[in-house]
């Protein structure tokens, strides 16, 4: 754990100065460490106590508790506002604190598709990457190593790899199986998933003892967390302060480097923390706020932002959903993670599958009208029976039947939808609210097309087949009336070749400030379907490396 | 269906409590459990079973949480007593605080009992105590901590009982579920079938 010490005045002589120890800061300033640099991290919230996560994990089930105190979110410091006919429920997912939002996250790490940098050239809408999937693949396997990403290279949709995954994949569950018989009816393939959770003891932590609490807190440490590389960074040598909010990053008289990160300390003070370079690592949303709050005279429209693009194009993955019950027992809610998924309708959303004895039709459509889906078959469908126990009005052998007759037959799919980027979706300042530092806190503005409405559709119509053909009668469905994010804040600083339209080089430093680097889902042109911490990961790892070789120049 | 030391050992394992701590507490008990597996048990240690100066919960409390228990489990349940005593007093020593929440609120039920049953909660019948929570509302209140004495009732003694209950694996077989959320039950048992 991080040894966050009480002196929180600035380090001298400091080569990077990151903003954020989630994973793109705690993996930067470990590699920049190890490669012989002076690091400080600036982490705004706290360095949460270990020994604590078994509490947080019963804050998680019982009632008497908001899911915002699992991570003490919420409050003056995390206010926001979220204006137009789409709520942004902010807070619900994310996480200030030592470690960052991988304290809360479920785990899943799935490399973007070769399709996925290419939206534009394959589908003529959105933008490129000014990279794509080959320059990022020795980094991608890097992050897999450097996650501990249990997995099994059995995924045919998968983009190509060579290195096998560091520790073998989860076996599959009881209604995978379940499943696969009817999936195998219809053509629809079914294969393992790419866990950032131990399935055998790595990198000092233990294999997964299935607390089944993953989302929203693992307290055995199995499931990997960023606290495991600030660790290994201060090991290194890195200096971390916590609960000590940047207010802004200030530039020199010339207005091409970043001089100093303005922070607040706990008790009252502000410091300036000076470095070579800086690298702002505090995820979609607060990432951009640091910059537009940043604002000069030079800047006014806020730092590294003369293209405009710092907070637009907002992106993130929408939840699709099918579930109800079978007749059969389904041994549901004994983990809380998935082992299998389809990535079949991922490059081709639109494509029909023939089995043994049915098929999935294909989608009246383009292929270009639909986004990328991928499916996901729940480990975790219906009720828990120690949550329905204390939400519930009765007891005794009253409420033994009752949890006997909710629990045993649930089945469910989920799924994510991609969305694409688009400049009315932005990240910006709300100067009508101020946080608990008197800055304007973020104002989302966040909305859905017709062509992610469209694929969220045509989600439901493949999970629907799947159930129906399994035999579920079907409950509810989650889809383009009542969808709800993900929670993977993407696009907000995106990457490009041309300073006007974008806010960083492919090399991940901004366009406009030469020391100003930015790591993190921020920087996605445009978002797949896949859960992003994987890319986050392995874009950091080769930030850091830019940020090595500059720092050797200079 | 029997609550055994391992379901006691589970149980605070889940709610944060040191293994060691909770293991030399049963292993002071002739009726601990069925060494049925668990954690080591720490055989040598005697913490002794005497309230510790700081500890709000005694004899006492443990009498009212037991005769609660023995409302709010299933009527076919074995071994409450021993289960309720470990938990509750395992859990004390490594969070006084919520201990003081489960006393006060023990306190409270207690009080609500002598004033409407004309006794203490823990000598009542079933059906008194069954009444004495309902007329208290416990069924209907919502959990909150520092709510009013319905909720708090609720939170420190209904759920706090509930949830040792239904996170343990006894708990949880009884449902169908050998390893229920928030049990360190390992990653096989997801793979495994229906029994016959």
């Amino acid at each position: 754990m991080s040894q966050s010490t009480a002196d929180r005045t600035p380090s001298e002589r400091v080569d990077v100065c990151v903003v954020g120890s989630g994973p793109a800061g705690s993996l930067v300033a470990h590699r920049l460490a190890k490669r012989g640099h002076e690091v400080v991290v600036l982490e705004a919230g706290e360095c949460f106590d270990r020994a604590d996560r078994l509490e947080r994990m019963e804050r998680s089930i019982r009632p008497g508790h908001g899911p915002l105190s699992v991570w003490d979110m919420g409050g003056p410091r995390d206010a926001y506002s979220s204006p137009g006919d789409r709520h942004y429920p902010l807070n619900q997912a994310r996480v200030k604190g030592v470690g960052g939002s991988t304290l809360h996250w479920q785990g899943m790490v799935m490399r973007l598709h070769e399709s996925d940098f290419e939206v534009r050239s394959r589908e003529g809408v959105s933008r490129d990457w000014p990279i794509d999937y080959e320059d990022l693949r020795p980094y991608y396997a890097a992050a897999e190593d450097a996650l501990s990403v249990s997995g099994d290279a059995d995924n045919p949709f998968a983009p190509p790899r060579e290195e096998r995954f560091p520790l073998p994949g989860f076996p599959p569950s009881y209604s995978d199986s379940l499943f696969a018989e009817a999936c195998e009816r219809l053509g629809v393939a079914m294969h393992s998933v790419p866990n950032a959770r131990n399935s055998e003891a790595r990198d000092g932590e233990s294999a997964c003892v299935g607390y089944g609490t993953c989302d929203p807190v693992c307290p055995s440490g199995a499931k990997y967390d960023a606290t495991r590389h600030v660790a290994k960074a201060e090991a290194a040598g890195v200096r971390v302060l916590d609960r000590v909010p940047v207010q802004r990053l200030e530039h020199d008289r010339t207005g091409e480097r970043v001089e100093a990160a303005v922070y607040a300390t706990p008790d009252g003070d502000t410091h300036r923390q000076r470095a070579r370079a800086f690298v702002v690592a505090c995820g979609g949303i607060e990432t951009p706020r640091l910059l537009l709050l940043s604002r000069s005279e030079t800047y006014p429209d806020g730092l590294a932002n003369s293209s405009g693009a710092v907070g637009r194009y907002f992106m993130d993955h929408l939840f699709v959903g099918t579930g109800g019950t079978l007749d059969r027992r389904t041994r549901q809610n004994h983990v809380g993670f998935l082992t299998s998924e389809c990535h079949q309708f991922y490059d081709d959303p639109t494509r029909g599958t023939e089995g043994t004895d049915g098929a999935v039709p294909a989608a009246d459509a383009d292929p270009s009208d639909l986004g990328p889906i991928k499916l996901e078959f729940f480990n975790y469908a219906g009720p828990s029976p120690v949550e329905t126990a204390l939400g519930s009005e009765e007891w005794g052998d009253d409420l033994l039947d009752s949890l006997r007759e909710s629990y045993g037959n649930g089945i469910a799919m989920g799924g994510l939808v991609g969305q694409l980027p688009r400049r009315e979706n932005y990240v910006a300042l709300d100067p009508s609210t101020t946080d608990d530092h008197g800055n304007p806190v973020p104002e989302i503005h966040w909305s859905l097309d017709d062509r992610t409405r469209k694929t969220l559709r045509r989600a439901n119509e493949i999970q629907e087949r799947i159930l129906t053909e399994l035999g579920a009668d079907i409950a509810w469905q989650v889809g383009p009336e009542n969808t709800g994010p993900a929670f993977h804040h993407m696009g907000t600083t995106r990457m490009g070749t041309d300073p006007a339209e974008s806010v960083v080089t492919p090399r991940s430093r901004t366009h406009d400030i030469e020391n100003c680097w930015i790591a993190g889902s921020s920087t996605f042109v445009t978002g797949g379907a896949m859960n992003p911490t994987l890319t986050i990961a392995a874009l950091s790892l080769r930030l850091a490396d830019h940020l090595d070789e500059e720092l050797e120049q200079n | 269906m029997e609550l055994t030391r391992r379901d006691a050992l589970g149980a605070l394992a889940a709610a944060g409590v040191a293994v060691g701590t909770s293991a030399a507490y049963l292993a002071t008990r002739e009726d601990g459990g069925d060494g049925s597996g668990g954690p080591a048990t720490d055989e040598g240690e005697n913490t002794g079973t005497e309230r510790p100066a700081e500890n709000p919960i005694g004899d006492h409390e443990l009498d009212v949480l037991v005769a609660a228990a023995e409302v709010f489990y299933p009527s076919d349940l074995d071994g409450i007593e021993p289960f309720v005593t470990a938990f509750v007093r395992g859990r004390a020593d490594d969070r006084p605080d919520h201990a003081r929440g489960v006393a006060d609120a023990v306190a409270t039920l207690d009080d609500y009992a002598r004033n409407w049953h004309d006794a203490g909660f823990a000598t009542l019948d079933p059906e008194d105590r069954e009444a004495a929570l309902r007329g208290m509302a416990v069924d209907a209140a919502d959990a909150d901590p520092t709510g009013a004495e319905d909720e708090r009732v609720r939170y420190y003694v209904r759920d706090e009982l509930l949830f040792a209950l239904y996170a343990s694996p006894t708990g949880g077989e009884l449902v169908g579920l050998e390893n229920p959320q928030g049990h360190p039950g390992g990653t096989t048992s997801y793979q495994r079938g229906p029994g016959p």
